[in-house]
């Protein structure tokens, strides 16, 4: 039998690969706008909302873990949608010279 | 319908690479709301996908989740002042590190069920909660400082450091612990003790250092949405940590090098001084040697001047002048005075916090100029009002080897022909500095609240009338 790649490796690929995207993509934001970077990264942080969903809507699950996946859904729609608003809020603020 | 696992892939794929465009457009203010839009269009793919799998079969408690995460954030969202962002935005992360404590539990959990478990999956879990942990009580008390619920200064005592660590490395060997044996009493007290670093590694950090704090959980949130990923095996929340943890991180070295502090000095350093009392602002001016001026000075130099400079701070936020401020912009524009807004990096409370105060009162971004771009205009210019800002246009940044702040860079104010601060009192800036531009010949204070003493400069314009 071929040995198979432990998929926590490829894991690891993509989370080197991708931290150095963030930071080619990020130096490139300009100052005036890391008010909405924080709040826009905030907003998808809340992609944990999809680790919540597997958690709650997980049908092998006990009560108990769908309910702790429940609270976790809840959170981070909080900040999904909290956070893409008040980013659009603020972005719709910077305006050039009339 | 079910999605299959690889058309889901495809999909996370496609909102992955929604997520850098999102961030990519961030690079000017021009793109800046497609990019959010992008963002938007990522999340919808990313939550569309993961419903539609088949791993997620249960929708009652999700639709009540979801509905009521949507209905809190939008209407937090609409309501917000933009005066109380990094309040919002402290309180927003530790929603994030929450979500990712609960989504490690619920998976060791079900994972036991179905026995699963194995040490590296353990070791995953322990990091999704541990940093998620973290980040949830320490923004929870970032949260507090910022609203003012929690005081501002930082609060030391004796042995912090020794204690920190030692809980640090209690965490790390209950971590190790967990993923050998899988023992949940381990789990447990280390999700306590990652509670409780999260308070006491938060709570020595002063106010104004509040921007490196935020910019660090901001990056915490991230490196937990990713410890969740390997926990899942979810390529999506891996990369999108990766970027959100890198965005953090990079912030909290330009908040860091904009202070010329490390970040191991702001998290340790309990820098600041709590500077309480010594309200008669005049008396002590003058005993120090301090010009004082009336509106009227500031005013008579400002309306003659071709070249004006207004350097806003944390005070400008406090006291709400920005929209008083685009008033007299617009007055002394009608004077054919040119007028720019200055702004120090780690001006505020969180990064770019002025930016969006300015834009707010519909100040046009072109008019905003950042420390590097506007330094040397200073020597070319007529008059610079200085709004609620302190350390950061003290020349002893420059000039004094012995000075805390030394080797901080700072905005040239000095180098003007005139400048003006607005100052409620005599109080030192954060850093319990005193300030050596106010002993300078060309420098004048001018007391009050900030939003008074320029509605009272707006109306001299008004009525003057060369």
């Amino acid at each position: 039998m071929p040995e198979v790649l432990d998929p926590s490796l490829i894991a690891l690929y993509v989370f080197v690969l991708a931290c150095f995207i963030g930071y080619w993509v990020v130096w490139g934001v300009t100052p005036s706008l890391h008010t909405p970077l924080v709040a826009l990264t905030n907003a998808i942080s809340g992609i944990v909302l999809v680790g919540a969903l597997l958690v709650a809507g997980d049908p092998q699950a006990g009560g108990f873990t769908r309910f702790i996946g429940f609270i976790a859904v809840f959170l981070a729609s909080i900040n999904v949608f909290g956070g893409f608003l008040v980013t659009h809020r603020m972005l719709s603020m910077f305006k050039k010279k009339k | 319908m079910t999605l299959s696992v690889n058309l889901q892939a495809v999909a996370y794929l496609v909102s992955a690479v929604l997520f850098i465009l999102a961030l990519k457009g961030l690079t000017h203010p021009a793109t800046a709301r497609r990019g959010n839009l992008y963002g938007m269009l990522g999340m919808l793919i990313a939550i569309a996908a993961t419903l539609l799998g088949n791993q997620v079969q249960a929708y009652g408690l999700i639709t009540f989740g979801i509905v009521g995460g949507a209905i809190i954030g939008v209407i937090v969202a609409l309501r917000i002042q933009m005066t109380a962002m990094p309040q919002l935005v402290a309180a927003l992360h530790s929603f994030v590190g929450m979500a990712a404590v609960l989504v490690a539990i619920g998976t060791f959990l079900t994972r036991r069920g179905a026995g699963e478990l194995d040490a590296l999956l353990m070791g995953e879990i322990s990091a999704g909660v541990v940093i998620g942990a973290i980040t949830f009580t320490g923004s929870v008390i970032a949260f507090g400082k910022l609203q003012g619920l929690l005081s501002g200064s930082p609060v030391k005592y004796r042995g912090q450091h020794l204690l920190n660590a030692v809980m640090g490395i209690v965490t790390i060997a209950l971590a190790v612990h967990f993923a050998m044996t899988g023992s949940i009493f381990s789990l447990l007290l280390m999700t306590l003790l990652a509670f409780t670093l999260g308070v006491t590694l938060i709570i020595p950090i002063g106010g104004a250092d509040m921007p490196v704090i935020i910019s660090m959980l901001n990056s915490y949130s991230g490196w937990a949405a990713a410890a969740t990923g390997f926990t899942l095996h979810n390529n999506l929340l891996i990369i999108v940590g990766a970027l959100v943890g890198c965005s953090g991180a990079i912030l909290s070295y330009i908040m860091c090098k904009a202070m010329n502090r490390s970040i191991l000095n702001v998290v340790f350093g309990g820098f600041g001084t709590d500077t309480s009392g010594g309200d008669s602002a005049g008396a002590v001016a003058a005993e120090k040697g301090v010009k004082s001026a009336a509106i009227e000075d500031a005013v008579y130099w400002m309306e003659d001047a071709n070249r004006v400079i207004i350097i806003p701070g944390y005070g400008m936020a406090v006291a709400q002048a920005q929209h008083s401020l685009k008033e007299m912009m617009e007055l002394l524009e009608a004077r054919g005075v040119e007028v720019r807004f200055g702004i120090h990096p780690v001006a505020g409370r969180m990064p770019g916090h002025m930016n969006v105060l300015l834009a707010e009162a519909d100040i046009p971004y072109d008019r905003v100029l950042e420390m590097d771009e506007i330094n040397p205009d200073f020597a070319s210019t007529d008059v610079v009002l200085v709004v609620g800002a302190n350390d950061v246009v003290n020349p002893a940044a420059k000039e004094d080897k012995t000075s805390p702040i030394y080797g901080m860079p700072i905005l040239e104010a000095g180098r003007a022909r005139q400048v003006y601060f607005l100052k409620r009192s005599m109080r030192p800036g954060y850093s319990g500095v005193d300030n050596l531009l106010f002993y300078q010949e060309n420098t004048s204070l001018v007391f009050g609240d900030a939003k008074d003493t320029i509605e009272g400069m707006n109306s001299a314009l008004k009525g003057g009338g060369h």
